[in-house]
């Protein structure tokens, strides 16, 4: 153990306790600030308070929480209906009204603070804490009250957790089916508050609005569900106070509250980059693979166009079999779409272990050169394809009427996203068609060419798109 | 006949107010009033390296520094809701709650420093404003903040046609050829630098006050732009004035002060002005449900 670390220290356990209940107690209430997207609306709440505090002061002569708190309470209440109140009376929207509220009330406070600092002297020394929050003075009864109210806010959390779900989530449904709207508001604002008012003590007024929001923020990454994420905000919130409050303890003059946001913000950051399939890490490599499996697509459309285009008659008379791959060298490949070179040697290395193309060595006779050669597997895949894109053309011309010289780079697209069962539907809507509307013949399921009649027999007409 | 101290506070108040007015008014405007409050938080740490090297916040290179740390935050905060997919208002909150606490663990850390401590953060100090040196014949502040001031007039004036373009009509600016990014980030590099030039006269906070206060009471009180802007010129002077005299009244933080009579500005101007409270409702669309009978209401004779 290393010697900073006096774990026999009652002031050391004070502290951790006192910041691990706040800001758990905290993360619970700012979970459905953020998912209803009134992030900042907790930072006006904290600003606000200050003016409460110091008029408490002045009535109640006194620097005990009982005697501040309410204060802090009402000012808080009172900025929240104040900015309510603006947004919905003027033209001021509510971005506006909530930063005018919070600088407004905050300087109000600075006045009223400066203003009792100079009348009645080193008493106000009491009220400093607010502004910057001080961790290490909590005492033994403030961390009663941090746990009697932490407890209230997740009973009632857990009492009306189905109301605040459909609050967060659907609003207007929960309107629609009579759901006591404006009072849940008002019991999610009174949380709110309240949770508040234990904290500006912890991380002080400015950071208050980290302790809401960035504990829910992180836990977003890890979960698409309500309960888990109230959870895991709790306990990420619980870390980032406890690394805050070792850091301050171990190094002399570090403020608490700070290093709390500090390590909460690095928890938060390491969870967008890391946190599998939301994180960013995961997304990109989720993407990626992707745009690989597009480029292999292509390849093996490639080859089936080579297929089409060397030997007409199998790919569109009825009945003629199964068309053979042409044996494709790399530089053919790339004349024929603008692949990149390095993504297309990868492609064809994967496609090869796959068994959908395979590596054909030049002839002895010289008629054909070395290259590559679609499996009859690869051949149907890459027909898949072209299928689906003729079809999807086709769908767009008839049935959206568009011009059929504007429909080729959104079935490009789309060919890599359609199901069987879509492309099933497809076929069906479209009546089982033989043509696209550019005259190629569709492939058939199985890979062979179309039943079709070539295009003579079915001449096409301009004006169907 | 007021003491110079007195003419020094009311003028530098004034110059903080009608430069952040101005700003403000267009990031009102725009929607991005939150965007004032963020830049301002986030240029804490900024500041407390330009004090690290230099001492004060008096030559243009720090100056230019801190605000280059605001402009960073803005980045961020775009970054983050683009790339980490957080909503905007969060990614706000992260980026500048982070930032303001590397700022004060920098301010703690400074220790000894007496020209940047907590208290100079949250509401800065106007009231010792007379007895800096002087540069130019004025305090040092006053002068930079004259020259901040100077320089936001120039750049609106040069530069209306744009910033009104891209605030009212973004598509259409962009149509004929005008970049909105361009004067965006104009828009956030002049309020990074105002509100580090504010710095040390009203602190990273109250600077929001400035910047979305007065115009927020001109927003309440005309539909014009220009007359916009000079009623936030105008509420931000008279916000200095009545601020000294509140504050000598109460022997209180002078900039607090400043802010609450803005306060009180604003809420005249919500009571009485011609787009507050009293004319609102009756200014909003009727959509003609009003005048439907509830279904078995009787029919009034």
């Amino acid at each position: 153990m290393p010697q900073w670390l006096h774990l026999d220290d009652p002031n050391l356990w004070l502290v951790l306790a006192g910041t691990v209940l706040v800001g758990a107690a905290s993360a619970l209430v700012g979970v459905f600030a953020f998912l209803r997207r009134r992030a900042l609306v907790g930072d006006a709440v904290a600003h606000s308070v200050l003016p409460g505090i110091a008029l408490a002061f002045v009535v109640g002569q006194s620097r005990s929480l009982a005697v501040l708190l309410p204060g802090a309470f009402i000012s808080g209440l009172l900025a929240l209906w104040s900015i309510d109140a603006i947004a919905r009376n003027s033209r001021i929207k509510p971005d506006a009204a909530t930063g005018l509220v919070l600088s407004v009330f905050f300087g109000t406070g600075i006045l009223l603070m400066t203003w009792i600092q100079r009348s009645q002297g080193a008493a106000q020394a009491g009220l400093d804490r607010f502004l910057f929050g001080q961790a290490a003075g909590i005492l033994p009864t403030d961390l009663y009250l941090f746990a009697a109210v932490a407890a209230f806010l997740a009973v009632c959390i857990a009492i009306a957790l189905k109301e605040f779900r459909l609050l967060s989530f659907d609003p207007e449904f929960a309107r629609a089916i009579g759901m006591p709207f404006r009072s849940l508001e008002g019991l999610l604002a009174v949380l709110t508050v309240l949770a508040v008012v234990i904290g500006v003590q912890t991380v002080g007024v400015v950071l208050m609005a980290a302790l809401l929001i960035t504990p829910a923020a992180a836990a977003r990454f890890w979960t698409d569900r309500l309960g888990t994420m109230l959870l895991l905000a709790a306990g990420i919130a619980a870390m980032g106070s406890m690394a805050g409050s070792m850091v301050s303890y171990a190094v002399p003059r570090q403020p608490t509250g700070p290093w709390i946001i500090v390590a909460l913000s690095a928890l938060a950051l390491a969870s967008m980059a890391f946190a599998p399939r939301r994180g960013w890490l995961a997304q990109r490599i989720r993407l990626a693979a992707y745009r690989r499996k597009i480029a292999r697509e292509n390849v093996l459309k490639a080859f089936w166009h080579a297929a089409e285009e060397q030997r007409p008659e199998v790919a569109s008379v009825p009945g003629a079999g199964h068309p053979t791959s042409p044996v494709l060298s790399e530089a053919q490949l790339l004349e024929r779409r603008a692949f990149v070179p390095r993504s297309l040697r990868r492609s064809m290395r994967k496609l090869a272990r796959q068994g959908l193309l395979q590596a054909v060595q030049a002839q002895p006779d010289a008629v054909s050169a070395a290259g590559w050669q679609a499996t009859p597997e690869g051949l149907r895949a890459g027909a898949r394809l072209a299928r689906i894109h003729r079809l999807w053309e086709l769908y767009l011309t008839e049935k959206l009427r568009i011009a059929p010289d504007h429909v080729h780079d959104d079935a490009e697209a789309i060919e890599h996203l359609i199901t069987p069962e879509l492309e099933a539907e497809l076929e069906a809507v479209l009546d089982h068609p033989e043509r696209d509307p550019h005259g190629s013949a569709i492939p058939r399921p199985n890979g062979t060419g179309s039943r079709g009649k070539d295009r003579t027999e079915k001449p096409i007409n301009p004006k169907a798109g | 006949m007021i003491g110079s101290d007195a003419f020094w506070i009311v003028l530098t108040g004034a110059l903080v107010a009608v430069a952040s007015g101005l700003l403000g008014s267009f990031l009102l405007l725009r929607r991005m009033a939150l965007i004032g409050d963020a830049i301002s938080h986030a240029v804490l740490p900024g500041i407390v390296l330009a004090f690290l090297f230099s001492g004060n916040l008096h030559s243009l290179p720090t100056v230019l520094g801190a605000a280059a740390v605001g402009l960073l935050s803005t980045i961020g905060i775009e970054a983050l809701h683009r790339r980490g997919g957080l909503p905007g208002d969060a990614s706000m909150g992260l980026v500048f709650t982070f930032l303001f606490a590397v700022g004060v663990i920098g301010v703690s850390s400074l220790g000894g420093n007496a020209d940047l401590d907590q208290e100079c953060v949250l509401y800065g100090e106007l009231a010792f404003i007379g007895f800096e040196e002087r540069l130019l014949g004025m305090p040092t502040s006053t002068t930079i903040l004259l020259a901040n001031l100077l320089l936001v007039l120039g750049v609106l004036g040069v530069g209306y046609r744009g910033l009104f373009l891209t605030t009212f009509d973004a598509g259409y600016a962009a149509a004929i050829g005008i970049s909105t990014a361009f004067w965006h980030y104009l828009l956030m590099g002049l309020v990074s630098v105002t509100t580090v030039v504010s710095f040390e006269a009203v602190g990273a906070i109250l600077v929001v006050a400035f910047l979305i206060g007065p115009a927020a009471i001109g927003h309440l009180l005309t539909d014009k732009l220009p007359w916009l802007l000079t009623w936030a010129a105008v509420s931000g002077v008279f916000a200095s004035l009545g601020g000294y005299a509140l504050a000598a009244l109460l022997d209180a933080n002078v900039a607090g002060a400043m802010t609450a009579v803005l306060g009180f500005e604003f809420l005249l101007a919500f009571l009485f002005g011609p787009y507050g409270w009293s004319t609102w409702r009756r200014r909003r669309p009727q959509t003609g449900l009003e005048k439907l009978r509830p279904l078995g209401a009787p029919v009034k004779p």
